[in-house]
């Protein structure tokens, strides 16, 4: 009985609430909230600018950091760092599930249906999905067919070519277009744990090897010591930092950031946002005040990457549709590829919302953040060692 | 998901119709729908296989129950293959004779190792223990101020020194025997499973510091990567359990089920949320629901037991029945509805939403609209709304700011509710003859899931309840996307 009760006491709340809103919803914008203003409260810049040209980073003697030896082999700004590495180098580590179902494939004398099925296995396991795995074959039988393939050789090529198609042919050039006098800002968002933080470290040093001066603006002002760790990594390649305080507003910091930036003539804001889940409407819509704000003069957003971990199952593409929905998002970074996980699923990323791959991480120091190559993704998941 | 998988599964039997028993045929289509679906939500490949096979052993000569459709039947037969995969009990967390009892965190980067450390801290205080933190993860940036942040926020020290990860694992135990703290939980470094040399390091940890419980912390939207880093983590280190974080997401966690399957060790806790309270005891048969999109009935239950008065939502009830129900009934059941937290987070658990009205974006300022439209009404008007004509609905919108058309919205859908219980009343109060779902009565605009008027079966809600999640949105479907 009381179960009963409390279960029509909910269910009649929510129905009236949800139609009520929903209906509403629809109705325009009357109760868009009102034009932000500046909260002013936060965006005490804590940091000195950088001014000199930044040491290497074996100079920070604070305790933790010390452990980190990878930065210690920084090259200094001005040197070109080591050709970074190629994504097919990096994933011989891991060298992939599917190198092992290909192999077998290969080993046979035919294509059966037995052939058929380890491809399907080999491409769910990489996490790219069952729609899109359907798909993909689909479209590899009727090649078959039309093309008379027999040799199970053809067939990975082929196979290989259709996925290349598909995640193929974008632009994925990082962009710096903006009006005269304003700021190119590059804003950062995901969920939370797949790496924001550590990317744009990796970006600010790379941005600074090649010489360019860039400010960190701390927009994750929710997790605990965000900020210090994003301090970490401006102090190792010198790049400008701001900060407000924890749990002030993010749109203020960043927004204080560009001011900045502008002043001072860097040319690059990365602004840095707190880990949110997608599901989480208020976040999301903080998150696209936080994006107007930084589009606000003397900034201008030209890049706002969603940073995806390629642990990321089927959810990685809701993320996706949500976080695009909410930021306009223009490209996405595939980080911890270094693993055994595949990053499948940026295969329905690109195909289904259009967005384009543009960095991976391939590991935990500066020079393992690479541009996208979709050649040599595929091949490397391919590759057989 | 479970939608559309009892939808397809309801197409495939409708073919069945006469024979008593399922066939090869059937259950092969049926079968191919669920391995599809267990994908879908994250299980790994060969988990869902071996589980396939299971369930195909008790679907082929299953005899038709005359109570529940086979579609229903098949569901059932998943779920509780689901449940018991996933491990039947809640794990029980014992402490060591002699403390310190030592916990050890150990997981990829970014599953959340920091931020549950310190949940699970704030957990064993909460059993009345001295818990001590010890920070061994100096490999991330700040990581280490990241858990002295959070623990200030639960009081409870933490220990970290800038020497090494092993180090401090050994001069944090020492340092807890010191201050007679009974509890022990070491954050580690995240790591990746192929990692040689980090995972040799994480082993020196774990042998330095002889933890009671391992636990291996996963993110609920890993996808198949989840077994091969279970397996590693498992082959080094052991492990005791594991932690589900993100859960308050909408993946489906089907890692989870891959985890468990292959490690064998149950899941501890659950993390459902950012906030350091947001963390409980794992419940497998809730996670089975959610797999299978049946919503999360039992926590809501709990939810709701502690939020609502019984009474007075007894005597809602009854007036809602009898179609008596005010706008002031209302306003006091959303009151309590509001305590339950956020409405998004409790319409997910709602079993049988369609995905659109899960999706829909549910700002809880939005209740604070409804509540300021009804707090200026008169009690005659609450009383009865029918009293409000054009100029007492534009005095009410002045009085919550918001505008005519909102409060007559309102209105209606009160109504369209009010009618709606009404005639379905009968069917939901014990000791009379169910109604079938009080079926709809203007099918035109209502969200309901494709077909859905098959009673779905639950078997944790014999009278058919859940379907209440089919009731609502009178004259709101239409308008959705």
């Amino acid at each position: 009985m009381e179960l009963i009760v409390l279960l029509i006491g909910i269910a009649v709340v929510v129905s009236v609430v949800v139609g009520f809103v929903v209906v509403r919803r629809t109705r325009g914008p009357e109760l868009e909230p009102p034009p932000e203003q500046r909260g002013g409260r936060v965006g005490t810049v804590e940091r000195p600018p950088v001014e000199a040209p930044p040491e290497s980073g074996g100079t920070i003697t604070e305790a933790p950091v010390e452990e980190l030896s990878p930065v210690e082999e920084l090259p200094p700004v001005v040197e070109t760092p080591a050709a970074p590495p190629r994504l097919r180098d990096r994933l011989t580590r891991a060298r992939s599930t599917l190198a092992g179902y290909v192999g077998s494939v290969l080993g046979r004398s035919a294509i059966d249906a037995e052939t058929w099925d380890e491809l399907e296995e080999a491409l769910l396991l990489a996490d790219v999905g069952v729609g899109p795995t359907m798909d993909v074959l689909d479209h590899l039988r009727a090649r078959v067919r039309d093309e008379g393939i027999t040799e199970p050789e053809a067939l990975v090529t082929a196979l290989k070519d259709e996925l290349k198609a598909r995640i193929g042919g974008h632009d994925r050039s990082l962009s710096r277009d903006v009006e005269a006098g304003r700021v190119p800002v590059w804003l950062f968002v995901g969920v939370n744990g797949v790496g924001k933080t550590t990317t744009i470290g990796k970006v600010a040093a790379r941005e600074a090897s090649e010489g360019r001066t860039v400010l960190l603006a701390a927009g994750d002002t929710f997790r605990a010591a965000a900020a210090e760790q994003l301090q970490t990594w401006a102090e190792r390649s010198g790049a400008d930092f701001v900060r407000g305080a924890e749990g002030g507003d993010p749109s203020s910091v960043i927004f204080d950031g560009v001011q900045r930036a502008a002043s001072k003539g860097h040319g690059l804001v990365l602004a840095d946002t707190a880990g949110r889940l997608h599901t989480k409407v208020n976040l999301m819509e903080e998150l696209s005040k936080v994006r107007r704000i930084a589009d606000r003069e003397p900034g201008q957003v030209s890049e706002v990457l969603l940073v995806i971990d390629a642990t990321t199952g089927q959810n990685g593409l809701t993320q996706a549709k949500q976080f695009a929905e909410a930021a306009s998002v223009t490209g996405v970074v595939l980080t911890k590829l270094d693993g055994s996980a595949k990053g499948g699923i940026v295969v329905a990323i690109q195909t289904e919302l259009g967005i384009p791959v543009k960095l991976v991480g391939l590991g935990e120091t500066v020079n393992d953040l690479v541009a996208f190559d979709p050649d040599e993704f595929v091949d490397a998941l391919f590759a057989s060692s | 998901m479970f939608d559309a998988l009892s939808d397809r599964f309801d197409g495939i039997f409708s073919r069945l119709k006469s024979r008593g028993r399922l066939g090869d045929a059937e259950v092969d289509e049926v079968l191919r729908e669920i391995r599809v679906a267990l994908l879908e939500a994250d299980v790994h490949l060969s988990v869902a296989r071996g589980m396939v096979n299971r369930i195909r052993e008790r679907c082929i000569g299953e005899d038709l129950s005359k109570s529940l459709s086979p579609a229903q039947q098949v569901i059932k037969i998943v779920h509780e293959e689901l449940v018991e995969t996933l491990g039947g009990e809640t794990m029980k967390v014992t402490f060591a004779s002699k403390p310190p009892t030592v916990v050890l965190m150990a997981g990829l980067q970014g599953a959340g190792k920091t931020t549950t450390a310190a949940k699970l801290a704030r957990w064993f205080k909460q059993q009345g223990r001295n818990p001590m933190l010890v920070g061994a993860d100096l490999q991330r940036p700040a990581a280490v101020e990241q858990l002295r942040t959070l623990a200030r926020q639960v009081d409870v020290p933490v220990w970290s020194e800038p020497t090494d990860p092993v180090e401090v694992a050994r001069t944090g135990m020492a340092e807890a025997r010191r201050l007679g703290r009974d509890v022990v939980i070491v954050d580690t470094a995240g790591r990746l499973a192929i990692d040689a040399e980090l995972m040799e390091q994480v082993r020196e940890i774990s042998d330095a510091v002889e933890p009671h419980y391992t636990f291996l912390v996963v993110d609920a939207m890993t996808g198949q990567d989840a077994v091969s880093v279970a397996e590693s983590f498992h082959a080094t280190l052991e492990l005791d359990g594991v932690i589900l974080t993100k859960l308050d997401g909408d993946a489906r966690g089907g890692a989870a089920l891959s985890v468990k399957e292959v490690v064998g060790r149950p899941i501890a806790f659950a993390s459902t949320g950012e906030k350091l309270t947001d963390f409980e005891q794992f419940h497998p048969d809730r996670l089975a629901g959610r797999i299978l999109g049946m919503g999360d009935m039992l926590t809501l239950i709990e939810k709701a037991e502690e939020a609502f008065e019984k009474d007075e939502a007894e005597a809602a009830a009854a007036r809602l029945m009898e179609g008596t129900f005010t706008l002031e009934d209302f306003l006091e059941q959303m009151q309590q509805l509001k305590k339950m937290g956020p409405l998004q987070g409790i319409m997910g658990m709602l079993p049988g939403m369609p995905k659109e009205i899960r999706d829909a974006e549910i700002d809880d300022r939005e209740i604070a609209r409804v509540e300021a439209i009804i707090h200026s009404m008169t009690p005659a008007e609450r009383i009865n709304p029918d009293v409000i004509d054009g100029g007492r609905r534009n005095r009410i919108a002045v009085g919550s700011g918001t505008n005519p058309n909102q409060v007559a919205q309102l209105l209606k859908q009160f109504k369209e509710v009010q009618s709606l219980m009404k005639r379905m009343g009968g069917g939901l109060m014990p000791g009379r003859k169910k109604s079938k779902k009080g079926k709809k009565g203007k099918g035109g605009g209502r969200v309901t899931p494709k077909g859905g008027v098959q009673p779905r079966f639950d078997p944790e809600d014999p009278l058919g309840l859940s379907q209440l999640g089919d009731l609502q949105l009178p004259g709101a479907g239409p308008k959705l996307k």
